[in-house]
């Protein structure tokens, strides 16, 4: 049998989808924080997108059924070690975001300026730029509304966090 | 720095910093989550929604850092208290009341957070730190929000103006309590988990937010906190949510979702 790399595991990473977007990966959303092989034992561990978020342990054990077998002892975690931001987010997920109808977040916001700056959006559908922030909170926790005012089309930003 | 590096007494103001900010968080979750479905726009329904998911996430990660300090299991620190045992600070102890009500006690309350959360930010004690920096991130869109609504209602006419301003002077007193009613934050201090004691943090927040309550002609708040910041006594109104969140665990302590 071929020795298991990390490559491999990232292989396996890349095809468990987030549950609430199916479109991307845990991957693309950055959320691998580190993947570490030691002989027998196989770690990875993942950031929380948002602290709140109801679908961390849905995530934790998708990536755990995944893996599971790959090695002979699988541990997977969640872990606050760095804080994730969307700008982990990979060219590849923000391109899948947008063809799903999502528009990626721009620059992760400058933390706590006094007044901080209000998120801006490209239309996913026609490319505007011309559209206007309608809901800083959204159906999930990671999502912003907007308004195209080109096409005259709502649509969700995943947040600039 | 971790939970066995630390001496006695300053694990135990730790974990007292640490029950003071959960139960805050998890107190004010609540009171937010009263406007699903009756908010006065779709939008604020969905806004306030997320904001109590937030602010119950991060009581959920808090109550578990406390876990890993002192033991015990965090479902059972968050709901398994007798009401006088909830270290929440006084805000926190209002019920809902009216829109511009809502809309005061989350301005003053998120300000004051964000200036406790620059204050750990830095914090020698890793894994508190590593929580801060994430809920700093998430927090920053409940300030830009609750700016845009207390500027709004400030200068929305008279009514709404009348009553933030009615709301403010109300609850001012009870607001300087987020930032005080810690033993030992003198301590925490000297060991690095805390970048100041907690009156200077208040002074902190205060300095900021005067340009902005000046601008808006909105009050000032008093001196100085009010005695028994965080308990043991507690408002009716709060017993009353008590009964609501705690409803299940009593009824069926062994429930899982």
């Amino acid at each position: 049998m071929r020795t298991l790399t990390e490559a491999d595991v990232w292989e396996a990473l890349a095809e468990v989808p987030d549950p609430e977007i199916p479109v991307v990966s845990v991957v693309d959303l950055g959320l691998v924080h580190a993947v570490e092989l030691d002989g027998d034992r196989l770690r990875v561990e993942l950031l929380p997108t948002f602290v709140g978020c109801p679908a961390l342990e849905l995530i934790r054990r998708s990536v755990a059924e995944r893996l599971a077998g790959m090695a002979p002892e699988v541990e997977v975690e969640m872990t606050f070690a760095v804080p994730w931001t969307s700008d982990r987010i990979t060219e590849d997920g923000r391109g899948r975001l947008r063809q799903s109808g999502f528009a990626a977040p721009g620059p992760a916001q400058p933390l706590f300026t006094t007044i901080p700056l209000r998120p801006t959006a490209t239309c996913p559908f026609c490319g505007s730029a011309d559209t206007r922030l309608e809901n800083l909170f959204g159906p999930t926790l990671c999502r912003t509304l907007f308004w195209c005012d080109r096409c005259r089309q709502p649509f969700e930003q995943f947040k600039a966090v | 720095m971790t939970a066995q590096a630390l001496d006695t007494p300053v694990r135990t103001a730790l974990a007292d910093l640490l029950l003071a900010m959960a139960d805050d968080e998890f107190v004010l979750g609540f009171w937010d989550s009263e406007w699903t479905g009756i908010a006065p726009l779709l939008e604020e329904d969905v806004a306030f929604a997320s904001l109590a998911q937030d602010e119950i996430g991060h009581a959920r990660a808090l109550y578990q850092l406390l876990a890993e300090l002192e033991g015990g299991d965090p479902d059972e620190i968050a709901f398994g208290r007798p009401p006088e045992a909830y270290r929440h600070a006084r805000l926190l102890d209002h019920p809902r009341t009216d829109w511009a009500f809502s809309v005061a006690r989350r301005f003053l309350y998120d300000t004051a957070d964000a200036a406790r959360l620059d204050a750990l930010a830095a914090s020698a004690y890793e894994p508190l730190a590593g929580v801060v920096a994430k809920m700093r991130r998430e927090e920053t869109y409940h300030l830009l929000h609750m700016h845009a609504w207390v500027e709004r209602l400030a200068t929305g006419g008279q009514e709404p103006r009348a009553r933030l301003v009615a709301a403010m002077e109300r609850l001012w007193p009870d607001a300087l309590c987020v930032l005080a009613g810690v033993e030992g934050d003198d301590l925490l201090v000297e060991a690095g988990v805390l970048a100041e004691p907690l009156a200077a943090v208040r002074r902190r927040w205060l300095a900021g937010l005067a340009p902005e309550l000046e601008r808006l002609g909105l009050p000032s708040p008093p001196a100085t906190p009010p005695a028994g910041c965080r308990g043991p006594d507690r408002s009716d109104d709060f017993r009353w949510l008590w009964e609501q969140f705690t409803m299940v665990r009593r009824s069926d302590p062994e429930a899982v979702w």
